[in-house]
């Protein structure tokens, strides 16, 4: 193709992602390395009848205008990286001069907003990623071997957690694990305890959210590995029959090989959507006891007085760099990949 | 009989396996089945904290209104708190979004499928970048940018802004499904005279149906669930269903009116049951295409 046809098919599409993609990530970075501006304060001398007393007011006019002239802020450097809400250098240090013994460590760095948000969010990447993938092969292999009439109305029951919009999904979920909804009353008659919610404890919230994760995500694994199922190689499965392989080594030499590339690929976009977890944290009100990277954020932007554009577009950046960092494997491979081809 | 399924013989599995599955049937469907029913009933008998057959029977709901089902909050949610807004905000945001990013995702993907170049490699490999970029970190950093120029709350800014944010995964899916069309096509098209867009328009795009069905209905689904950008993006009076129910979330638990919110959760989900119902192989052949390709 030359490289005109290619340009004039390709513009629309580039143009797109570098106005709303590319430009919108430089001006994340500009806007972390600000902050909102003081507001501006005078000194008002107010004269009644018992003297005069001055006091200190906020200016309103004058804050305005300054927000107008640069709406940016004012520069602050790195200076909202390292602060408390987000790598909260400062904090550490004194964390790590005084504490008592490992388990206050994590306990206290679980108190800042950042590590608390990063805490969660790593933890349900990483547990529900392997946890869709097991149930999602359990399923494959269950649907694989029910009567084909079966089937269909299978595989449509079995999309519906996955093609539920996530907000909507959590809500549904949240009503029903409710002390008043049908699954948290249960709970409350099976253990006996009026008390139990399962809102109350950071750890049983925990577990909500990523078996709420685990639900929405697997079927995605259960359709890819179906497939992969669907196209195992019939030839290398009979003749390693009749070289007389067993069930154990016809799995472990046939079919696992044959599964693995499209394990890769569900891990991947497994890890890309978990990383991002936000809607569930709205969903289920957990922000108490569970908070995610994508939640600060949107807590930081949607905040009701103030927008802290500063400290969002810090979050931010942090959250990218960690993308970049889930994504290297990925890109070395296919990097690889591509110059071996072109070669 | 074909013999593909190398794991039948084995008598333990299957029984572990099927009743994995039934587990997995009664998860995935009953909720959606549970809240469905539920919504026509009164706020006493869903929430019911003495016997969750109430939920099922609904003598609340038979005392409070005489009968066994109510649209009580159906009427609170579309007509008293103008959900129907919403619904026609999700309908021109989600035909917009699905249309501009099929155009511009068919010219981009056939042209990535056609050239060997570098480049390619690397326009593939931003738009895996993009495409993990979790949402809300961009729409931090249009918020700003956005009020300067006074084109916050609007429709066509959340809809421009989803089809972009849609575009590095419309651009994987149709790249892979063009793929698999042989270039010989277009190009014995070009041999007979044609340029490269009619051989695109007239002899490509006939037999690329499927994979653009396939593809649209991911960026339908892309636009209808998204939160981030259109919970941030719009206004009041533009908001789709999705932030529209987050924020009867905020007001109605105070009212004492969640089945109202019960209520829009069902209107909502009820169009992905029947897209699932009718695009069912469509759905299960795009969810596999990035994989088959590796």
């Amino acid at each position: 193709m030359r490289h005109r046809d290619f340009i004039a098919f390709i513009f629309p599409s580039v143009v797109a992602m570098i106005l709303f993609i590319a430009i919108p990530i430089v001006s994340v970075v500009v806007q972390s390395l600000y902050v909102e501006h003081d507001r501006v304060l005078i000194e008002v001398e107010n004269c009644g009848p018992f003297g005069c007393t001055t006091e200190t007011r906020v200016d309103a006019e004058a804050t305005a205008e300054m927000k107008a002239e640069q709406p940016l802020g004012k520069f602050n450097g790195l200076g909202t990286y390292f602060n408390r809400a987000h790598l909260a250098v400062d904090e550490l240090k004194a964390i790590f001069a005084d504490n008592d013994g490992f388990g206050d460590i994590v306990a206290q760095i679980y108190n800042l907003p950042f590590y608390k948000a990063l805490s969660f969010t790593l933890v349900y990447t990483f547990l529900v990623t392997p946890l869709c993938m097991i149930f999602g092969f359990l399923i494959a292999l269950g649907v694989n071997a029910i009567p084909k009439v079966v089937k269909g109305p299978v595989i449509f029951l079995s999309l519906l957690p996955y093609i539920v919009t996530p907000l909507i999904g959590s809500l549904i979920l949240f009503w029903m694990i409710n002390s008043d909804g049908v699954i948290g009353a249960s709970l409350q008659y099976i253990f006996n305890d009026p008390e139990l919610s399962l809102k109350a404890s950071p750890v049983l919230m925990w577990m909500v959210l990523i078996i709420y994760g685990t639900w929405h995500m697997a079927p995605f694994c259960f359709v890819v590995f179906y497939a992969g199922l669907q196209t195992l190689p019939t030839d290398t499965l009979e003749s390693a029959m009749i070289d007389g392989a067993n069930r154990w080594e016809r799995i472990r030499y046939v079919v696992i090989p044959h599964l693995v590339p499209l394990a890769t690929f569900v891990g991947l976009v497994l890890l890309m959507d978990n990383f991002r977890v936000f809607e569930p944290i709205v969903g289920f009100s957990s922000e108490a006891h569970a908070t995610s990277l994508s939640w600060a954020i949107y807590n930081d932007l949607s905040g009701q007085v103030d927008q802290l554009y500063g400290s969002a577009a810090a979050t931010s950046v942090l959250t990218m760099i960690g993308v970049l960092i889930i994504l290297t494997p990925v890109l070395i491979r296919t990097w690889r990949d591509f110059s071996r081809r072109a070669r | 009989m074909h013999d593909t399924n190398a794991l039948r013989q084995s008598k333990g599995l299957m029984i572990v396996t099927t009743v994995i599955l039934i587990l997995w049937l009664i998860l995935a469907a009953f909720p959606f089945f549970w809240t469905v029913w539920g919504s026509f009933k009164v706020q006493a008998d869903f929430f019911s904290r003495e016997n969750f057959l109430n939920a099922i029977f609904g003598p609340a709901t038979e005392r409070q209104t005489g009968g066994a089902f109510t649209l009580d909050g159906y009427r609170g949610a579309w007509i008293e708190r103008e959900f129907w807004r919403s619904v026609i905000n999700t309908a021109i945001v989600t035909v917009c979004v699905t249309t501009i990013s099929l155009v511009f995702g068919t010219l981009g993907g056939y042209a990535l499928s056609r050239s060997t170049r570098k480049y390619t490699f690397w326009i593939l490999m931003a738009a895996l970048f993009f495409r993990a970029m979790p949402h809300i970190t961009l729409v931090s950093g249009y918020l700003l940018p956005f009020f300067e120029m006074n084109i916050w709350g609007y429709l066509p800014t959340a809809i421009i802004v989803l089809v972009a944010i849609n575009q590095p995964f419309t651009i994987w899916m149709l790249h892979s499904f063009f793929m698999s069309i042989p270039k010989d096509l277009d190009e014995s098209a070009m041999v007979d005279g044609c340029t490269r867009f009619q051989a695109f328009r007239w002899v490509i795009m006939p037999v690329m149906w499927p994979g653009v069905i396939t593809t649209g209905l991911f960026s339908f689904l892309l636009a209808y669930n998204d939160f981030a950008v259109t919970g941030m993006l719009l206004n009041q009076d533009n908001q789709t269903m999705v932030p529209k129910i987050n924020s009867f979330m905020g007001t109605i638990q105070s009212e004492g009116m969640i089945m109202y919110a019960v209520a829009a959760v069902v209107s909502a989900t009820v169009p992905l049951f029947i897209l699932v119902m009718f695009f069912q192989r469509q759905i299960v052949s795009g969810l596999t295409a990035g994989a088959v390709k590796g």
